[in-house]
């Protein structure tokens, strides 16, 4: 069923561990840099941690925040507010009617930095000493609040929180809010900034983490055969979507269409994938119904893979499941080799990468890919940038979270 | 360790500054924090958390109120100094 209200992406915006804004981070996106880094601190020593390593913002938010925008806001809803404000300015910071736009921002896991502070505080001082505004700087929704409070968007403000499939699932909630009517453009993505000792060991406690201390920048290897789990990432990514009319009437750049929105969920295991795929093939499928493509029209598909072996095969076999033959002309990309894991940013980022690639008709690279497993069922792109074909292309962001989420939206060129 | 008027002056306006961004040379005795300085509640309580840290001196919440300017505070946190 193709929905009456089109909904076209306008803006743009991200703080990432490759780069301080889009333009820097697609530029190494597409050059294949990697953002992992050894930590520059004494966790391992003092917490006995088995990683030493994380993909750590790239600019630091303090460099572009004011010092009082610092202090009230965890460092998840600084990330947000910088992705955001150069979105809402990407998108020529338009004249929109507050009760007619909307901000859903997500985070998979919260203002967990200011929980453990706040904890911390507590228990060496007690009570008194706990600062105001740790209520509203720890609450998940914090980063879309700050979103809405920033640009006065009163249509509704939210927070969908679905673990790693939380960005991608806060863009297609957006565009559902224009599809049915409630808002004319909302500002949507998903942003994290986990990387602390506590979440790094209980990752690691779950044998979900790459122990590549050695050699960080290799260590996030989607589909290679020596992959040995994720590399925890941190930032945000923003994307500004408007009806289609809306972005007519006003003559904005538009970079792609939103086509399609797919939500499912597993309903099989706390963390581990069906692995029949059969969620991911109903999320991926609906999406494409309600765009209105065939499998022959996608070309491109920016995988959840996170460089976990039964993660990354099942996707691929999801894959080649729903589209059979087609999955062929498929260029598949898994950015987080570059990236690491941003968690509730990464459905954002990965969102707004299949934007750009639509856009600009280019997939960008799977690094570290020196032998790939021979279960992988998709053609990868492998190092270097993939072009795209012209005409009528669609691509498809994949996003799954712990508990069995599955998102999948369809891109289309505009 | 009692400070004077002017170092307490002083040392509350960097924690002002600090939590609004205002320039210190305008947290000026005569300023009130709600109309000149336009700081809400949980800015106001956030300030005088971090006196109370910088000053050794305990500012219950029923004192508070009554703290409508910055002369006011001062006043308060040198009385309870001494």
């Amino acid at each position: 069923m193709t929905s009456a209200r089109e909904v076209v992406v306008t803006g743009l915006g991200a703080t990432t561990p490759i780069g301080g804004d889009v333009a820097s981070t697609w530029e190494a996106a597409l050059a294949g840099e990697s953002g992992a880094r050894t930590l520059d601190n004494d966790w391992a020593e003092k917490y006995s941690l088995p990683v030493t390593f994380a993909a750590t913002i790239k600019v630091n938010p303090a460099e572009v925040l004011s010092r009082p925008e610092t202090k009230r806001m965890d460092p998840s809803t600084q990330y947000a507010i910088v992705a955001a404000r150069e979105a809402w300015a990407d998108a020529g910071s338009p004249e929109v009617d507050g009760d007619r736009l909307g901000a859903v921002v997500s985070s998979g896991i919260g203002g967990l930095w200011t929980i453990l502070d706040g904890w911390d505080t507590l228990r060496e001082r007690g009570a008194r000493r706990m600062l105001p505004m740790t209520v509203p700087m720890l609450m998940p929704n914090s980063p879309s609040a700050y979103v809405s409070l920033e640009l006065g968007a009163r249509a509704g403000t939210h927070a969908l929180v679905s673990a790693c499939a939380s960005g991608a699932e806060a863009v297609g909630y957006a565009a559902d809010m224009i599809r049915s009517g409630r808002a004319d453009v909302v500002v949507a993505g998903g942003t994290e900034a986990v990387i602390h000792p506590m979440p790094l060991g209980a990752f690691a406690a779950s044998r979900t983490l790459s122990l590549r201390n050695d050699d960080p920048q290799r260590a996030s290897r989607p589909y290679d055969i020596d992959r040995d789990g994720f590399v925890l990432g941190e930032g945000a990514a923003v994307l500004v979507l408007e009806s289609a009319e809306h972005a007519a009437a006003r003559g904005a750049r538009v970079y792609a269409k939103i086509g399609g929105v797919g939500l499912s969920s597993d309903a099989y295991h706390i963390t581990s994938p069906d692995p029949e795929g059969k969620g991911q093939v109903a999320a991926m499928r609906s999406a494409m119904e309600d765009a209105g493509v065939t499998a022959a029209d996608i070309v491109h598909v920016n995988a959840h893979a996170t460089s976990t072996k039964v993660g990354d095969l099942t996707e691929t076999y999801s894959i080649r499941t729903l589209l059979g033959s087609d999955a062929d002309h498929v260029q598949l990309s898994a950015t987080k080799s570059m990236t690491g894991h941003l968690l509730g940013g990464a459905g954002a980022i990965e969102s707004l990468f299949a934007v750009k690639a639509v856009a600009e008709r280019v997939a960008p690279p799977t690094i570290n890919v020196d032998n790939p497993d021979p279960e992988l069922q998709v053609p990868l792109v492998r190092d270097e940038p993939a072009k795209l074909p012209g005409g009528d292309i669609a691509a498809i962001n994949n996003s799954f979270g712990f508990g069995g989420h599955n998102v999948a939206l369809v891109v289309q060129n505009h | 360790m009692a400070n004077t008027d002017q170092e307490i002056l002083e040392g509350l306006a960097e924690i002002v500054a600090e939590e609004t961004g205002l320039d210190k040379a305008d947290v000026l005795l005569e300023k009130s924090f709600t109309d000149d300085l336009d700081i809400d509640s949980l800015s106001m309580m956030t300030i005088v958390t971090h006196a109370e840290d910088k000053f050794g001196v305990r500012i219950p919440d029923e004192e508070v109120k009554n703290l409508a300017t910055v002369g006011d505070a001062v006043s308060f946190i040198k009385g309870a100094q001494d």
